[in-house]
């Protein structure tokens, strides 16, 4: 069996940053790079999976440039086998790569690796879109499900038993023919911390970069009737009383509030 | 020329989103200078269809398809109205039945997706508002196509409600059960137990912030001097430091206490749908750009590690 795991390196904005008007994205110096939150979930359930299954590979899927390669290594030290990382010049000047290009991009490795199943991370906390993983599964003509927190694979049976988690504290219990995409959601599992060992065996595990070219697709996937336009600070809304002084002074006067609220006798 | 919005229910109920569906489809819809239709596919269709029946609405299309939500029919459903109204605008929920189907829809048409829209404009160019970042910052989404799918956030438009006089159009479509591929084997009920954090007249709340799980012992003792309930952000929940039946937000426990204290909370907005109804909202938090300050009455704009020992000593 193989999976492949969607990985994606996501950009987090410190608190303080700055946008200048007209900017269309903020300055790296402000951003801080990690893997992103989902996938740390997607790539613990594969590998997991490919434990209580023998012969299962673990195969992972990046879009990203150079710099994203320490991050994927992470994947690598906690037990995928092997990476795929897709970069190209025509990437590097997309300000926005839309679902279906990155759709199109990643069916074009599904027909180059063949997995039985896909496992992709609910959203990216950076833009998402939550749409990655499903769009894709209709162009591969697998089944799917999105926003999975309970899996148990049936491999003999060709099923994923999954539950999927609605709003309101309600789980969706769904049978889903593999092959399948299915989008992970988070506290699916406990991803584990790489070992030291895993971090040395990922060293000499391979990532394979490869072009648009390489994957036969040409450089206008990234054309796209959507663009984006602008990227601005929202108004903030703040109409807060807000306590100032000491983190003493500042307590106090929160506790005489809770004490005027009559939430504590006091 | 039409913008058709496809309405939500799960277990014999249309969820809210479906009536903000019918706010915001009612908004493209004069933006662009069109009709709303609104698809209800499945459930108790004529049921559904007079609920659905508000100011604004011009044609509401009944589709009988099973009684609960299902990807495989709801895909091939959109696929035959879409064929047939040609729609401008196909108007989805962010829900997490709307990310199951719209994505596919949308690749199935050939259609551009903007999802998790929080705003739309086509007074210059048409676009859509879309956030980024967690939240820190808004974008503008410029779509350059005659045709388009949109999922609306939750929560972000009012539910509509003047009584309406929409023409009710019946449909019967025949589903190919062989692209049925997934079925759904029943619901469960989760994060019950105890406690029920929706009881509560006063919840101490902790978040990201508190770091570590040894540290969620700081923000019980709060809980207990102030003989509040102790509740908790997604992920606290996720990393296992409290039991799920804690979890206020979305996916978690809706809560409408007289006063809400929210500890290394910043605000997302799956959490905020779960509180936003209560009385009084504290916050304590580093960030004073946090979204839980946009919400709150109160705030603390400091670390929580030297202000929650503080607060907790005043009561004990």
């Amino acid at each position: 069996m193989k999976i492949l795991v969607t990985v994606k390196e996501v950009a987090e904005a410190a608190d303080d940053f700055e946008l200048p008007d007209g900017a269309l994205d903020i300055d790296e110096r402000y951003l801080e790079y990690d893997l992103n939150e989902w996938d740390e979930y997607g790539v613990e359930e594969g590998v997991q999976i490919a434990e209580e299954n023998e012969d299962t590979e673990v195969v992972s899927v990046t879009i990203g440039p150079e710099r994203s390669e320490e991050t994927i290594r992470m994947a690598l030290a906690k037990g995928v086998d092997r990476a795929i990382r897709i970069w190209d010049d025509a990437l590097e000047d997309v300000a926005f790569l839309d679902v279906e290009a990155r759709a199109r991009i990643l069916a074009a490795v599904v027909a180059e690796e063949d997995p039985d199943l896909v496992l992709t991370g609910v959203q990216a906390n950076d833009d998402g879109f939550g749409a990655t993983g499903i769009a894709l599964a209709d162009r591969i003509d697998f089944e799917w499900a999105a926003v999975v927190n309970h899996l148990d694979l049936d491999v003999e049976g060709g099923l994923a038993h999954v539950h999927r988690e609605l709003e309101g504290g309600v789980e969706e219990l769904t049978d889903v023919e593999l092959p399948a995409v299915l989008s992970i959601q988070t506290g699916i599992n406990e991803p584990r911390y790489a070992s030291l060992r895993g971090i040395r065996q990922a060293q000499s595990k391979e990532i394979v970069p490869y072009e648009l070219a390489d994957l036969d697709l040409d450089a206008d996937v990234t054309d796209s009737p959507l663009s984006l336009t602008s990227m601005y600070e929202p108004e903030t809304e703040s109409s807060a009383t807000v306590f100032e002084g000491s983190p003493e002074e500042e307590a106090d006067q929160l506790g005489e509030l809770l004490g005027e609220m009559g939430v504590v006798e006091g | 020329m039409t913008v058709l919005a496809i309405s939500e229910h799960r277990r014999g109920e249309l969820r809210d989103v479906s009536f903000e569906l019918l706010t915001a489809g009612r908004e493209v819809a004069d933006a662009l200078d069109t009709d709303l239709h609104v698809a209800v596919i499945g459930g108790d269709v004529a049921e559904h269809a007079e609920e659905l029946n508000h100011e604004g609405v011009d044609v509401i299309h009944t589709v009988p398809a099973g009684e609960e939500f299902n990807h495989g029919v709801y895909t091939q459903v959109i696929d035959s109205l879409a064929t047939d109204l040609d729609p401008r605008v196909l108007l989805m929920p962010n829900s997490v039945n709307g990310l199951d189907y719209a994505p596919a829809v949308a690749n199935g048409l050939s259609l551009p997706l903007v999802t998790d829209v929080i705003g739309f404009d086509a007074s210059d160019a048409v676009s859509a508002t879309r956030e980024m970042y967690a939240s820190k910052v808004e974008t503008t989404i410029e779509i350059d196509a005659d045709r388009f799918c949109m999922t609306i956030r939750p929560n972000e438009w009012a539910k509509a409600e003047g009584a309406g006089d929409a023409e009710i159009r019946e449909h019967e479509i025949e589903i190919d059960e062989s692209r049925v591929r997934s079925t759904v084997t029943g619901f469960e009920e989760v994060g019950g137990g105890d406690v029920d954090i929706s009881d509560a007249d006063v919840l101490v709340s902790v978040g990201r912030g508190i770091e570590e799980e040894e540290n969620i012992e700081l923000i019980e003792e709060l809980a207990d001097a102030l003989g509040a309930t102790l509740s908790s952000s997604r992920p606290i929940v996720d990393a296992g430091w409290l039991p799920k039946n804690r979890q206020v937000g979305q996916s978690g426990k809706v809560v409408t206490p007289d006063v809400y204290l929210a500890i290394g909370i910043s605000g997302a907005v799956q959490h905020v749908a779960g509180m936003k109804g209560a009385d009084t909202i504290i916050a304590i938090n580093t960030d004073p750009n946090a979204p839980i300050y946009d919400l709150a009455d109160y705030g603390i704009v400091d670390d929580l590690f030297e202000v929650v020992p503080e607060l907790t000593a005043q009561f004990s």
